[in-house]
C-alpha cells in the first residue's frame, strides 16, 4: 500500500512536457452526434479536438453536456453523425463495425466508473479478457510516419499491421501478470473482484485495459466511486502510464481529479467552451465554475 | 482489418459463462436430460421388447417343420403320408420328435360324455375329432395335465383311447382321467386316458379329441395321415425340411410340401413400431420443453449480461464474437443435457431389461447420436437469444449493465 496522499497536495507529476511537434493520436474535425428523437438530440455540435501522443487530458462539463456522447465517439463505441475522427491517422468513417471493434481490441483501453469486472471470474482472468479478441489487420501510428512519401502527397498513410503477439494462454497470462504487477496487484491475482476493495478493482480494470499495450487509454469517471486516498493513487497510475507513452483521456466533474491532467477540455451544450491547451498549473476558478456549473 | 476469437477461448469463455450460474444451468439443462432419456430409454426399450418377443417367437418357430401333400393338381390327390411316417422321420439325426396329425371326419357325429344326468343343459357337443401318432405330442410340445397319452401299442391293437384337449375336457366337464371316463363319439365308447393341458403349437389339439392312428383308421377308415409334424434341435430345422420329403416319399418327394421356419423380421418390425411411435412423440414433446427452457433461460442471461456484453464489445468483441459466445454456451448446455440424458436413457433400458430378465438391446449410433441431438436443440434454442445479445448497441449495454 501507498502512503496516504492528501488530496490538497499536487501529485508531481513526470516531468515531461508535451511539445507540439508530437504526433497526433485523435483528431477531430467538425464532429457532430445527433440521436434521432422529437425533437433531435444534438450530444455534439462541431468538435474539433486535437489530442497529441502521451498527453493526458480531463474533459469536463456539467451532466448533459456531451462529455460522455464525445468519450463514446473517441473510443469507437459509437459513431458520429457528421464530421471526421482520425484515431491514429485512421479515418474512423472508413472503417466497418468489425473494424471499430479491431480498433478498439488493438488501440484503446476502457477503464469505467463502476469497473466492468467479470465478478466469477478471477482478477488473473479478467485482465486477460482484454486479450480474447484478438485484432489482426490493424494499422498502426508506426514511427516512420513523418517519413511517408505517400502521406507528403495526402494519400492514405500505409497500413501497418500490429506485431505479432504470441495468442497462446500462456502467453496471455504472464502478459496479464506483468499488467497486474504494474498496478501493484501481483497479491490478488486468484481473487475474484469481489473480495477486492473498490482501490483494487479499478486497478485491476486499469490493468485490463493496458494489458494489450493500446495507444490510448479512455477513463469515464473513474474515481466517482473511490474515496480520496485511492484516487490519489489512481491519478498517480495514470501518470506512470502517461510516463510510458500512453494517451490518458478522461472525463470527470471532480475538479480536484481534473486539476491532475496536463489538459482540461471543457464542454457545455454538446460544444468545447474551454480548453487550456498544454498549460499545467492550476486552472483559473472561474473557468472551472463555469465549466462544471459549480461556483468555487 | 477484424478481431478474432479462438475456437478455445470460446469453448472456455462459454464454459465459464455457465459455471458462473450452475444452479440455474443445472436447471436448464433438465429438460433436455428429461427429452434425451426419454427418447433413448424409448428405443431402447422398444428395441429390447422387440428383439425379446421374436426371440421366443424364434426358438418355437425356427425348430419346427410341418410337412403335408403337396397342392392337388390335374384333379389328383396326392396324398401320399405313409403311416410309418414318425418312425421315418425319427430316424433323421436332428429330429427331437415326429409325430402324424389328422383330421378324422366323424360325418358329423355328436360327442357327449357318460353318464348323461343333466337333461336340461346341453349334454353333446361338436367336438373336432384328430387321429394322430404317438410322437405327435411331444413334436407340438404339449404338456399332460392328468393321466398319459396313447402308445404304440394302443395304436398298433385299434384300442379305443382317446386324449382330451384341455378345452374339449371342460366341455365334457371331464377333469381326472383316474377313473376312466368314457366319452362317447356317434355310438362309438372310447375311455379317456390323458388331458392335455397346453400345446405351444397347434393349438387347435386343445379344443379336440385325439385318437390313436391305429384306432381312427380301423374305426374311420382314414387313408393317410394329413401331416407331418417335426420338432428339430435349433439349428436343425433347414437339414430336416430337406431330408423329411425324401424321407416320406423316395419316389417322388416334388408331391410333399414342406414348410420350414421363415425368417420372422415383420414381426419384430411391427412390435417395433408400436411400442415406439407413442413414446417417440413423448420424448419429441419434452425435447421440445427443454429446447424452449433453453432459450428462455439464455435470453434472460443476455438481459443480465448487458453490462458483460458491452464489456466485451469495448474490449474488441465483434457482434459475432457475442453471438457466438451466447450460441456456444446454449450449445454446451444441449450437449449436456444430451450426455447425461443419453446416460439416464440408457442406465433406464438396462434396468428395465433386469427386471424383466431380458438382453438389452440398444442400437449403437442411439447413445452416441443422442448428445449431437441434444447440442442442436441447444444450439436451435440459442439462436435468438444470440442474436438478440449480437444486436446490442456497446454504449447501451455498457450503460444499462454493470
Amino acid at each position: 500500500m501507498r502512503e496516504k496522499v492528501p488530496m490538497t497536495e499536487k501529485v508531481p507529476m513526470t516531468e515531461r512536457p508535451v511539445t507540439a511537434d508530437a504526433r497526433p493520436v485523435i483528431e477531430l474535425a467538425g464532429v457532430t452526434k445527433s440521436f434521432p428523437s422529437t425533437p433531435p438530440v444534438h450530444a455534439l455540435r462541431g468538435i474539433d479536438l486535437t489530442i497529441r501522443r502521451q498527453e493526458s487530458v480531463a474533459v469536463v462539463g456539467p451532466s448533459g453536456s456531451g462529455k460522455s456522447t464525445l468519450l463514446n465517439v473517441l473510443g469507437c463505441l459509437d459513431r458520429q453523425s457528421t464530421g471526421t475522427y482520425h484515431l491514429a491517422g485512421m479515418d474512423t468513417a472508413e472503417v466497418s463495425d468489425g473494424g471499430l471493434a479491431a480498433l478498439r481490441a488493438a488501440l484503446i483501453g476502457f477503464v469505467f466508473q463502476s469497473f466492468h469486472l467479470l465478478s466469477h471470474r478471477s482478477v488473473v482472468e479478467n485482465v486477460m479478457l482484454a486479450e480474447l479478441y484478438g485484432a489482426h489487420g490493424v494499422p498502426i501510428d508506426g514511427d516512420d510516419r513523418s517519413d511517408s512519401p505517400s502521406l507528403a502527397s495526402g494519400e492514405r498513410r500505409p497500413s501497418l499491421t500490429i506485431p505479432k503477439t504470441d495468442r497462446s494462454r500462456k502467453a496471455r497470462r504472464e502478459r496479464a501478470e506483468q499488467a497486474l504487477a504494474r498496478v501493484g496487484l501481483s497479491h490478488r491475482r486468484d481473487f475474484t473482484p469481489t473480495r477486492l476493495s473498490g482501490g483494487e478493482r479499478q486497478r485491476v480494470a486499469i490493468a485490463r485495459a493496458i494489458v494489450h499495450r493500446p495507444q490510448v487509454l479512455f477513463a469515464d469517471e473513474p474515481t466517482g466511486n473511490l474515496d480520496s486516498r485511492n484516487t490519489v493513487e489512481i491519478l498517480r497510475l495514470f501518470d506512470d502510464l502517461r510516463a510510458d507513452g500512453l494517451t490518458v483521456v478522461t472525463i470527470t466533474h471532480d475538479l480536484e481529479v481534473a486539476r491532475q491532467f496536463d489538459r482540461r477540455v471543457h464542454m457545455r451544450d454538446g460544444e468545447l467552451f474551454a480548453d487550456d491547451g498544454t498549460r499545467l498549473g492550476t486552472t483559473p476558478p472561474e473557468l472551472i465554475a463555469v465549466g462544471t456549473g459549480v461556483l468555487e | 482489418m477484424k478481431t478474432r476469437l479462438d475456437f478455445r477461448d470460446l469453448v472456455d469463455e462459454s464454459i465459464a459463462g455457465l459455471l458462473a450460474r450452475p444452479a440455474r444451468a443445472v436447471l436448464t439443462v433438465l429438460g433436455t436430460v428429461l427429452g434425451i432419456a426419454a427418447l433413448v430409454a424409448t428405443l431402447g426399450v422398444s428395441k429390447t421388447a422387440g428383439n425379446q418377443i421374436v426371440a421366443r417367437f424364434d426358438v418355437l418357430s425356427a425348430t419346427e417343420v410341418i410337412v403335408r401333400p403337396a397342392d392337388s393338381f390335374a384333379g389328383q390327390n396326392t396324398s401320399t403320408l405313409p403311416w410309418d411316417a414318425q418312425t421315418r422321420i425319427e430316424r433323421l439325426n436332428g429330429v427331437v420328435a415326429a409325430g402324424t396329425l389328422t383330421d378324422i371326419d366323424v360325418k358329423g357325429a355328436l360327442v357327449r360324455s357318460v353318464p348323461v344326468n343333466d337333461t336340461l343343459g346341453i349334454t353333446e357337443f361338436q367336438i373336432a375329432v384328430k387321429s394322430a401318432s404317438p410322437g405327435l405330442l411331444e413334436a407340438v410340445r404339449g404338456v399332460l395335465g392328468q393321466g398319459r397319452s396313447f402308445d404304440n401299442g394302443h395304436s398298433q391293437r385299434a384300442d379305443r383311447v382317446a386324449v382330451l384337449g384341455r378345452g374339449a375336457a371342460e366341455r365334457l366337464n371331464i377333469n381326472r382321467v383316474d377313473q376312466q371316463p368314457a366319452i362317447f363319439i356317434g355310438n362309438r365308447l372310447f375311455v379317456v386316458v390323458g388331458i392335455l393341458d397346453d400345446v405351444a403349437r397347434e393349438p387347435d389339439l386343445l379344443d379336440s379329441i385325439v385318437l390313436p392312428d391305429g384306432t381312427a383308421r380301423a374305426i374311420y377308415r382314414t387313408e393317410a395321415p394329413a401331416s407331418v409334424h417335426i420338432d428339430t434341435k435349433v439349428g436343425a430345422a433347414k437339414l430336416i425340411s430337406s431330408q423329411a420329403a425324401i424321407a416320406l416319399d423316395p419316389n417322388d418327394p416334388s408331391r410333399l410340401s414342406v414348410s420350414a421356419p421363415t425368417e420372422p423380421k415383420r414381426v419384430k418390425e411391427g412390435v417395433e413400431q408400436d411400442v415406439n411411435s407413442l413414446f417417440l412423440i413423448l420424448g419429441a414433446v419434452s425435447l421440445l420443453v427443454g429446447a424452449i427452457g433453453i432459450a428462455n433461460v439464455t435470453l434472460v442471461s443476455v438481459m443480465e449480461r448487458t453490462g458483460e456484453i458491452g464489456l466485451r464489445r469495448a474490449l474488441g468483441a465483434a457482434r459475432r464474437h457475442i453471438a457466438a459466445q451466447f450460441l456456444a454456451e446454449s450449445t454446451v448446455m444441449g450437449l449436456i443435457g444430451g450426455v447425461v440424458g443419453s446416460s439416464i436413457g440408457v442406465l433406464l433400458v438396462v434396468a428395465v431389461s433386469a427386471s424383466r430378465e431380458w438382453t438389452p438391446v440398444l442400437d449403437g449410433w442411439i447413445p452416441l447420436g443422442a448428445p449431437f441431438l441434444g447440442a442442436v436443440v441447444g444450439l436451435v434454442a440459442g439462436l435468438y437469444p444470440a442474436l438478440r445479445a449480437a444486436s446490442l448497441q456497446p454504449v447501451e449495454a455498457l450503460r444499462s449493465g454493470t
